[in-house]
């Protein structure tokens, strides 16, 4: 039997409700991860390269421990195995504010930091020695070097292959759907159960997962133009005299 | 005078590898002393340990009376008060020259913005490059970037500057410059020490000339004896090499 498409399934009904539901879930998921993954990332990768052995092997324990483990792995632990463990407040809490959604935040970031982490230790890793050494000959601490000098550097080399890692991201969200977290993907499946009409609902949801894809990559784009160093030579569109 | 920086029987390995053997030298403060020696014979590592940036074995260094070679040691005192200039420039390339200048005043002493700005454009005057302070490093020439690391390195108000090659990497047309800045400041009563192979400054602003080979400090002379009546044999040598081009 041939295959009869309703695209009108799409704006019918509950459709754009649910569709708009699950994006606004997947940004709010995403976004909080991203700042979670970026934070734990930078201090990790930043570890990862100090002069200082202990600090090294918490961030080689960190990055291992979660990148080799699958996401959906975590996402599971964090729901199931986490809550438990959790003081009685904060567990009653967690019940009360959707546990399933700071669990997902939580996987989702804990695993991306790891993954950021390495981004940014070979960011780290292709500025040259001696920069470090200039900075504590005029009289930095090492941390300071790091604040000042070597991050800042460190963070714009990255942007290219940050941005694929925050495409991953926003791209692993939609394994949150696994512990029932109604982000884009589910509000698709649930499209797709009640109106039987896969084909329609599976592509509202990969073009607005397109659209956002597009949208991130432009704003890291944009930022990385905004901060490229005046005369270096970079990938992008670098202003040059 | 009195001592800046002293090395007594100072050792130091690299795995396996000797770098320095038993090294003992006196700079007097205010003193220039420029060390030449041929290429991995250690004259880097030998002041690089003047700053902590290496680390020796055996022996002790002093700086202007305290020993660097304890274990408490106050490193960001030490460095404040030794500066140092690299082969490679080593400027902060996401900052202006003035921003470079600026930055370990700031961080390190606390220094308020205004008046670190004050002393990091008087030092560009210094260095005669006042009108490139907004300009970022890879928009200046060579002779220009190692100005402003010499500025850099005198932000934090040194006593005593370390040279590492300082010219090995300029355009031969770009090497006056830096050696004019670098005269400037012997002639101001600076104490410095220099690795250099550029024996027409050794001749006109050195004090000393220290020759390195294999580790070792193998002659230590005045310019004029040093270049005219060397009394080793590789000091001879070395010398033949180096200045028949
Ligand atoms: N960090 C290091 N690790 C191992 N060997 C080193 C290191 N730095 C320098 N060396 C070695 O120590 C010797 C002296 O080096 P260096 O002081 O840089 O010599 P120079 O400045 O006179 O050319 C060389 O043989 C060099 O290869
Ligand atoms: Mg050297």
């Amino acid at each position: 039997m041939k295959y009869q498409f309703n695209w009108s399934v799409l704006w019918s009904g509950q459709s754009g409700q649910w569709l708009l539901s699950g994006l606004i879930l997947t940004l709010e998921l995403s976004v909080l991860a991203w700042l979670m993954a970026v934070v734990l990332g930078t201090v990790a990768g930043a570890f990862r390269t100090a002069p200082w052995k202990p600090l090294r092997a918490v961030a080689t324990f960190y990055v291992e421990f979660f990148r080799n483990v699958p996401l959906l792995v975590w996402m599971f632990f964090w729901y199931f195995g986490v809550p438990p463990l959790l003081p009685r407040a904060l567990q009653d809490w967690v019940f009360a504010h959707s546990l399933e959604f700071w669990a997902a935040v939580c996987a989702l970031g804990v695993y991306s930091g790891a993954r950021f982490s390495e981004v940014l230790r070979s960011g780290i890793q292709s500025i040259p020695r001696t920069l470090i050494e200039a900075s504590v000959a005029s009289g930095l601490t090492v941390a300071q070097a790091y604040r000042h000098v070597i991050l800042p550097i460190a963070l714009r080399l990255i942007i290219p292959p940050a941005t694929s890692e925050s495409l991953n991201l926003l791209k692993n969200s939609s394994v949150a759907l696994t512990i029932s977290v109604a982000e884009l993907t589910f509000q698709t499946r649930q499209i797709e159960t009640y109106t039987a009409k896969a084909i329609e609902a599976l592509t509202a949801g990969t073009l607005v997962y397109l659209v956002l894809c597009v949208t991130i990559a432009s704003i890291m784009g944009w930022v990385e133009r905004r901060t490229a160093i005046p005369g270096l030579i970079t990938g992008g569109r670098g202003e040059s005299r | 005078m009195a001592a800046a920086i002293e090395f007594r029987g100072v050792n130091k390995w690299f795995g396996p590898l000797h770098v320095l053997q038993d090294v003992d030298l006196t700079v007097e403060a205010g003193e220039v002393v420029v060390v030449c020696g041929p290429s991995g014979s250690g004259k880097s590592t030998l002041i690089r340990c003047v700053n902590r940036l290496e680390v020796i074995q055996k022996g002790e260094i002093v700086v202007h009376g305290q020993s660097i070679t304890g274990p408490r040691v106050h490193l960001s005192r030490l460095r404040a008060e030794v500066g140092m200039v690299f082969q490679s420039f080593n400027l902060f390339p996401h900052m202006t020259a003035l921003e470079n200048v600026m930055l370990a005043p700031v961080k390190v002493k606390g220094l308020p913005g205004a008046g670190a700005e004050k002393i990091a454009r008087d030092l560009l005057e210094r260095v005669r490059i006042p009108e490139q302070a907004d300009h970022y490093p890879a928009n200046l020439s060579g002779g220009q970037q190692q100005r402003v690391a010499i500025a850099r390195a005198l932000a934090m108000q040194p006593r005593i500057m370390l040279f590492d090659e300082p010219t090995s990497a300029l355009d031969p047309e770009m090497i006056n410059e830096v050696l004019e800045v670098m005269t400037d400041l012997a002639r101001e009563g600076m104490t410095m020490m220099v690795v250099s192979h550029e024996m027409g400054f050794a001749r006109r602003v050195a004090h000393r000339v220290v020759f390195m080979d294999g580790g070792q400090v193998v002659e230590v002379q005045p310019p004029e004896a040093f270049f005219a009546a060397p009394t080793s044999d590789r000091t001879k040598d070395f010398l033949s090499k180096i200045l028949s081009h």
